[in-house]
């Protein structure tokens, strides 16, 4: 077995560098669609503050970029080197998503992001215009063959283990690919990024507007980041809806977890606003409301909601005829021919995962006692206290965002954008408020299905690398080190280029004749 | 899987040829970048000449590391256990290489945002390193799958490695190591002596001559200590190329001269040093010449010559075990399910032709020379 302190480290690696990562990819995500929008309205309009503003959030979109390119890398490499038992396990029908997504989507936007860049001059508007647009959408790709591969580790449909290969291999690439939980996550995250994007866009205005600079740019800027601020918050609480929906299909326990419902609540299940743990880890005190949580996950007024309790009962029958499988599968390897012990193996192979949970207490599971089934089947819950309270708080920066953008959009439609100074500040203040949604959300994706890397298939502690702590501590070292100088200096970096504005967008002054006499007249 | 209307031979095959290709292309496309960064400090000596060449990498290099993570993405889909293994066994030389190309896109994006020398210095050694170690640890890499890495797999097909990363820093793989770096250093300085002028250029020409000929010297010298002084390793067991995918099931031996075994076989085979040999020396002769694109056609060659000598060695190994020689994988016994195979070829035949098409246009519309006259006011040149 893999030393446990050498799986928490390569745990704590993994998680830093993905959330690491992914305080880039939403605003990539979000200002590359904001920008295509803002292109368009110059192509169409060939007002030339609308390039000027391209310009100026892509150049922001750049510093930004290149970080995310930078931990991107990273990512990709880090489940052969750390999770070397996983890559090999679940290889098959994981590595397919991650390669199509370098083919169809990521080579798509690096191809064209140089020429976004260094094509200004060297394109007609519309083709230049065109090549936004295809950055947008190759990063949007990109998120959706991720996501069907993250949604694949919590809903590993359309596979089954071969004995022969010890490992999962994929018998329908289409479930896979149409997998309902990758479907909802990938729109629920790109929204959430879009968000991002917005409030980024607001904020930065906000504060022009504040200081009474680039006043144009920033009430221009304003008026895209509300509409498609707002449309994308809608979005992100309604498909969140949908992936809690859909978790209540295919992950209970998460739910539950995230509840902290340790009994089986009998339908319609009230909604937790928030509850106060008490010593023995369960709610102590608790504010409900009554039905809600029903309605939202089983959008019916008849359907009881599993508690934890009830959950881990189950996963216990489940260990149990794991372990017949796993006792199937040893006869299979000593006798590939023995249709017998395949027969049996075939009958109960979907519990085979749980079978492996055992391996935490004794190599020889077959033997296991039915204490360590038990043990086995408690381990099955996540942490309910960060679960809980991360989804309050990200479900609270939702609905703040659907007023925030409402309540911005309203202004814009009547044009009173700067008639408050005090709501300005509400812009600035909101900044990092999608960052923190979008890094709990992550939490309670993954931290939620703990200590599964592969709900009900792999549990996380086998399917870590046999490394040496030494391996992990200078890889870890290396990484902080490397990773705390560039958030340093990419903050650094943008607060310059903010600070700086557009004043000097190539080709034009900030004052600049209109070009061609359509512009002589600039909505002021 | 019945359903599959190609054969599981065909299809692993072809998955070994895309690879290879995948390889190449990454070496030849990003390998122009990585050879541009470790000239960087040595042909660039003023900081006009660090932005032309710069500016000269920047609105392509992007794309082109694609190929290294396309090239990553299909080693995991369609070579599990080879990513498994080679990734975690490797462990610390591929930090080393991810902390270095960390540093690229940063260095690119903001070495030029700051006007100041120390700051614009430091991010010069940053792309240095960016290039050096990356070409350095890949050659590296490539040397020690001719001399089997210390591995091996339990029943579960759990993998155990038992070496550290010291291990790696043999002679030979560090001679491969060697040759990764001058051939990559040549496929630089053919792009900028093609695409720029002056000082700049003719200092890449220098460089890209001496690593012409010091791919040539150290390739040959590679290549006869793998024919001739390594033992290499054979299969010994009748090969099933239809069988399912475990590298367990096989016998493999190491024996004196066993890395000739293929030229025997396959005496076509001999073509791949050839181009090697002959791409550098074309290399050599255009840069002197001052043929442009001729220079870049040659290394392209050469680059080719060599993936495909090392590819078509080791054949059908990818990376051979040295204390259990049954653990070695080859591609009959370490690729992913007839069904994967097949779903990422037709994503590939699909898609492939549509990334070369837009690469091309990308290329066409940026072409040109690149010279400090031509740095304009472009906020976002680098």
């Amino acid at each position: 077995m893999v030393d446990p302190f050498v799986v928490d480290l390569s745990r704590i690696q993994f998680a830093a560098t993905a959330m690491y990562h992914f305080l880039f990819v939403p605003l990539t995500l979000g200002l590359s669609f904001i920008m295509a929008i803002m292109e368009s309205v110059y192509v169409m309009t060939g007002r030339q503050v609308w390039r000027k503003a391209t310009l100026f959030w892509g150049t922001l979109f750049g510093i930004n970029f290149a970080m995310g390119v930078a931990t991107g890398v990273v990512m990709e490499f880090q489940f052969g080197m750390n999770w070397s038992y996983y890559s090999h396990y679940v290889g098959d029908v994981f590595g397919a998503p991650l390669a199509i997504e370098g083919l169809m989507a990521f080579f798509l936007e690096a191809t064209f992001i140089g020429l976004f860049f260094f094509g200004w001059d060297r394109l007609r508007p519309v083709a230049h215009l065109a090549v936004t647009w295809l950055v947008a959408l190759g990063a949007n790709f990109s998120a959706l063959w991720i996501l069907i591969a993250n949604g694949w580790m919590q809903n590993p449909v359309g596979a089954s283990f071969n004995p022969d290969t010890m490992r999962m291999e994929i018998t329908n690439f289409m479930e896979v690919v149409f997998n309902p939980v990758a479907q909802a996550k990938f729109v629920h995250t790109v929204s959430a990024g879009y968000v991002c994007g917005a409030v980024f866009v607001l904020g930065i205005s906000a504060l022009y507007l504040l200081r009474g600079k680039h006043v144009e740019l920033a009430k221009r800027s304003m008026v895209v980041a509300a509409s498609f601020g707002l449309a994308s918050a809608l979005s992100v609480v309604v498909l969140g809806d949908e992936s809690g929906y859909v978790a209540t299909e295919h992950q209970k326990m998460k739910i539950a977890a995230m509840e902290a419902m340790f009994e089986t609540e009998p339908a319609p299940a009230a909604l937790t606003l928030f509850a106060i743990p008490g010593a023995d880890g369960r709610p102590a005190f608790q504010v409900q409301f009554p039905w809600i949580l029903g309605l939202i996950t089983t959008r019916s007024l008849d359907r009881d909601l599993p508690g934890i309790t009830e959950l881990t009962e189950h996963a216990a029958l489940r260990i149990a005829n794991g372990l017949k499988a796993y006792v199937a599968l040893q006869a299979v390897k000593a006798d590939a021919t023995d249709s017998g012990a395949r027969a049996t193996f075939d009958a109960a192979k979907t519990d085979l995962g749980y079978a492996l949970l055992l391996k935490k207490y004794r190599p020889d599971i077959e033997n296991a006692t039915g204490e360590e089934i038990v043990k086995a089947s408690l381990d099955t819950v996540p942490d309910v206290w960060p679960l809980f309270w991360s989804f309050r708080i990200m479900v609270a920066c939702g609905f703040f965002f659907i007023a925030f953008f409402a309540l911005w959009f309203y202004k814009a439609a009547v044009h009173r954008l700067d008639n408050q100074r005090w709501l300005l500040w509400t812009c600035v203040l909101a900044l990092p408020l999608p960052w923190l949604a979008i890094e709990l959300g992550w939490l309670i994706a993954e931290y939620g299905r703990q200590p599964w890397v592969v709900e009900g298939v792999l549990p996380t502690f086998y399917a870590a690398s046999g490394l040496k702590v030494s391996d992990l501590v200078i890889s870890l070292v290396f990484f902080v080190a490397l990773y705390t100088a560039l958030i340093v200096v990419e903050l650094f970096l943008m607060v310059k280029a903010i600070r700086k504005g557009p004043s000097d967008s190539f080709g034009l002054d900030d004052d600049a004749e209109p070009v061609e006499p359509a512009e002589a007249i600039p909505a002021r | 899987m019945s359903v599959v209307p190609l054969d599981y031979e065909v299809l692993r095959l072809v998955w070994w040829l895309l690879l290879g290709i995948l390889l190449i292309g990454f070496a030849v496309m990003g390998g122009r970048d990585l050879g541009m960064g470790m000239l960087h400090p040595f042909a660039a000596r003023t900081d006009e000449e660090r932005r032309v060449l710069l500016n000269l990498a920047g609105p392509t290099w992007e794309g082109n590391q694609v190929w290294l993570i396309l090239g990553g993405g299909a080693i995991f889909a369609a070579f599990p256990p080879l990513y498994a293994v080679s990734f975690s066994g490797f462990y610390i030389a591929m930090i080393a290489i991810l902390l270095a190309l960390i540093l690229r896109p940063v260095g690119f994006k903001y070495r030029g945002k700051i006007a100041d020398l120390r700051w614009r210095a430091t991010w010069d050694w940053a792309l240095f390193v960016g290039g050096f170690v990356p070409s350095l640890v890949f050659g590296v890499a490539v040397g020690n799958l001719f001399l089997g890495a210390p591995f091996r797999f339990d029943e579960t097909l759990r993998v155990t490695y038992e070496g550290n990363f010291f291990g790696l820093l043999t002679p030979f793989a560090l001679l491969a190591g060697l040759v990764s770096v001058a051939m990559l250093v040549t496929q630089g300085a053919t792009v900028i002596a093609a695409r720029t002028d002056g000082e700049l250029a003719e200092r890449a020409r220098r460089y890209g001559r001496l690593a012409a000929l010091a791919t040539v010297v150290l390739f040959a010298l590679g290549g006869l200590v793998a024919l001739f002084v390594l033992s290499g390793y054979r299969v010994t067991s009748p090969i099933n190329p239809v069988g399912p995918s475990n590298p367990l099931g096989k016998t493999v031996v190491l024996e004196a001269g066993a890395w000739r075994t293929n030229y025997g076989l396959m005496p076509w085979m001999i073509a791949a040093p050839i181009l090697a040999v002959l791409g550098s020396l074309v290399a050599w002769w255009a840069l002197g010449a001052r043929r442009g694109l001729v220079g870049l056609l040659g290394s392209s060659v050469a680059i080719l010559g060599i993936i495909a000598t090392a590819g078509l060695t080791l054949f059908p190994f990818f990376l051979p075990s040295s204390i259990d020689p049954a653990s070695s994988l080859t591609l009959w016994d370490a690729s992913s399910s007839q069904l994967t195979l097949f779903t990422m070829l037709l994503a590939t035949v699909v898609f492939l032709p549509i990334v070369l098409i837009y690469t091309a246009f990308v290329f066409r519309v940026m072409r040109g020379p690149v010279t400090s006259r031509s740095l304009g006011k472009n906020p976002n040149a680098y």
